[in-house]
């Protein structure tokens, strides 16, 4: 009990800074997820009816998932220098695979019977794709961006190593002071923080979803 | 038969997928006239809804050539072709993510109609296809039953107002009571639209239902036979057509047939008044009937009566005799009229005017002859275009 009201005081005490590294946690996360959305859609498109350039995108996007985050990270810092550059291109290469293979599954699962009508009825391919193909798609591919967003709020965190903002910084000043007075308060900060965006922002998604599936669609 | 002014003229179509040796759809030539519903029929494998598909190159054919109100449309913008035929298939593929009525108005759009022009079209397709515009309209394809949803299927068919529609299957998918009602209904509006329909089954018996012309198909889409089905019923030119139609052909033919076409004989009858000699003397005269009809005064037939009946103490009535089981009235198929013989202890059928009054006797002799001159004519026919060629 102790230890939960001294908590939040310290938020309380610190709640300008807390709200600020929150912030540009947010952002940098958005800015990864909306890039990592447009390429791997479009991918996702390109590929979905090519079998051999779809397994290939599939496990190359899959491989980076394996690359342990720190290193993934590292490895930029000699290309674009350190701060938020690196941890950016490495949280974009991660967030690639959800979507990619989202918006594959979401396209493969639109009925054979539905593009056939679409297309003997005369839609062009490109009518076809973002009238028919695409919305009918939809939720899946939300589904992975969701999930990628998730992802990437969490490896976030790691950021601050590679001298970039975001609330890993208060994860990491917490673990270097450990014994130090508030150590432990801050590192509660930055994982509960990190938590409660990643809800917020699913909660966004989610929302946005809602309103940009049709009522036809909704289960 | 190969017309300048056949609505839809195939020419030597020819379909060879890659790597295959044998072509699936080999050097196919048919001519279908405005209006008709013509319809293709074989066993599965046979390249039918293979050859559908070629007239609005689903299915790109590899050699041959189309003719659509005379216009080659082999080269084509394939898309822009499309939009000029209607398309309906057994799985349906409504939108899901659209009403009903964007599902309808879906080529209407994409012709670029103004949005009056399109709300009127939907309301007008919908009625016709027997869905109230304002309560289906705004509903999704989710909400849908079946035999709605394949009636949306139609009604988005029509939507631009095409001239040709092709339709593989339709109704395929769909139970047989509501199936039924669809090929009423759809018959009923084709009365009144007058398509030109090429139409895919693998049911013999929806093929002489809906068909003006039937086409069976054989390996590679030959045709086999191509004819109205009461003549391919009458006469099947090879045992593979006889094969494919299967038993029981004669009794489909019966229902081309009205009874009104028939020559019947005169039949015993008394009246109610009448008194008991009348009865006698008719029985009389007509050696080969054992049973007379007792009819009232507006000539309608009520009881059978025989010898014995006649024989009986007191006079005629209403009671007398056994009650007339097996009636049909005049405009009823040879059909519906065996049906009723196959009742009766006779094997008789009394045919009876609208007015309820006697028209006529149908006996098994009668039906023989409609058959058998049905089956001279059509040989005859062929005979003809044998000789012809």
């Amino acid at each position: 009990m102790n230890g939960l009201t001294s908590w939040f005081e310290y938020v309380v005490d610190n709640w300008d800074s807390i709200l600020e590294t929150t912030w540009e946690h947010a952002q940098i996360v958005l800015t990864v997820v909306l890039l990592a959305t447009v390429f791997s859609v479009t991918l996702g498109i390109v590929v979905q009816r090519r079998p051999t350039w779809r397994a290939m995108a599939l496990s190359v996007s899959g491989i980076f998932l394996t690359i342990p985050s720190l290193a993934l990270f590292a490895l930029f810092i000699p290309v674009v220098g350190i701060g938020n550059a690196p941890a950016m291109i490495a949280l974009f290469l991660y967030a690639i695979l959800p979507i990619l293979r989202n918006t594959v599954t979401g396209l493969d699962g639109v009925s054979p019977a539905i593009v056939e009508s679409a297309k003997g009825m005369g839609m062009t391919s490109m009518r076809q794709l973002f009238v028919i193909r695409l919305p009918l798609a939809w939720p899946v591919v939300m589904a992975g961006i969701r999930i990628s967003s998730l992802i990437t709020v969490g490896i976030a965190a790691i950021a601050v190593l590679v001298g970039g903002d975001g609330l890993g910084s208060w994860i990491q000043g917490g673990l270097t002071r450990l014994g130090l007075p508030n150590s432990v308060e801050s590192v509660w900060v930055g994982t509960i923080f990190t938590v409660l965006l990643g809800l917020i922002l699913d909660t966004v998604f989610a929302t946005i979803q809602r309103f940009t599936t049709s009522k036809g669609q909704r289960i | 038969m190969m017309s300048q002014d056949a609505k839809i003229r195939l020419d030597g179509v020819e379909k060879i997928y890659p790597g295959t040796k044998e072509p699936a759809v080999e050097s196919l030539s048919l001519d279908v006239p405005q209006g008709e519903i013509l319809v293709l029929v074989g066993p599965s494998g046979c390249g039918k809804s293979t050859t559908l598909r070629l007239i609005n190159r689903m299915i790109e054919p590899t050699g041959g050539k189309i003719y659509l109100d005379g216009e080659d449309v082999t080269t084509v913008n394939p898309d822009h072709l499309r939009r000029r035929i209607g398309y309906v298939i057994q799985q349906i593929g409504l939108f899901p993510h659209q009403t009903i009525a964007q599902n309808i108005a879906t080529v209407p759009k994409m012709l670029k109609w103004d949005k009056a022009r399109i709300h009127q079209q939907v309301t007008e397709l919908l009625e016709m296809v027997g869905l109230d515009a304002e309560t289906y309209g705004g509903r999704y394809p989710k909400e849908l039953s079946g035999g709605q949803a394949q009636r949306v299927g139609v009604a988005r068919a029509l939507g631009a107002d095409p001239d040709i529609m092709l339709m593989d299957e339709p109704f395929g998918a769909i139970d047989p009571i509501t199936r039924d009602r669809l090929q009423n209904e759809f018959l009923r509006v084709q009365e009144e639209i007058h398509k030109t329909i090429v139409f895919v089954t693998h049911d013999i018996d929806e093929a002489i239902k809906m068909g003006d012309r039937i086409a069976i198909l054989g390996e590679k889409s030959r045709i086999r036979q191509i004819d109205t089905p009461e003549r391919i019923l009458a006469f099947p030119v090879d045992e593979f057509v006889a094969d494919f139609i299967g038993s029981g052909s004669t009794l489909k033919g019966l229902h081309f047939e009205k009874v009104d076409s028939l020559e019947l004989d005169p039949y015993p009858t008394m009246r109610l008044s009448d008194p008991k000699e009348v009865g006698y003397r008719g029985l009389l005269a007509d050696p080969r009937h054992d049973w007379l009809l007792l009819l009232d005064d507006e000539r309608r037939p009520i009881r059978w009566v025989n010898e014995q009946d006649l024989e009986q103490d007191g006079d005629i009535t209403q009671e007398s005799g056994t009650d007339v089981a097996a009636k049909v009235q005049t405009g009823a198929t040879l059909f519906d009229t065996l049906e009723q013989m196959l009742i009766s202890s006779a094997g008789v059928c009394v045919v009876v005017r609208e007015d309820g009054s006697l028209h006529g006797v149908v006996e098994m002799t009668h039906l023989n002859q409609v058959i058998r001159r049905a089956r001279r004519e059509a040989r005859e026919h062929y005979e003809r275009l044998g000789a012809a060629s």
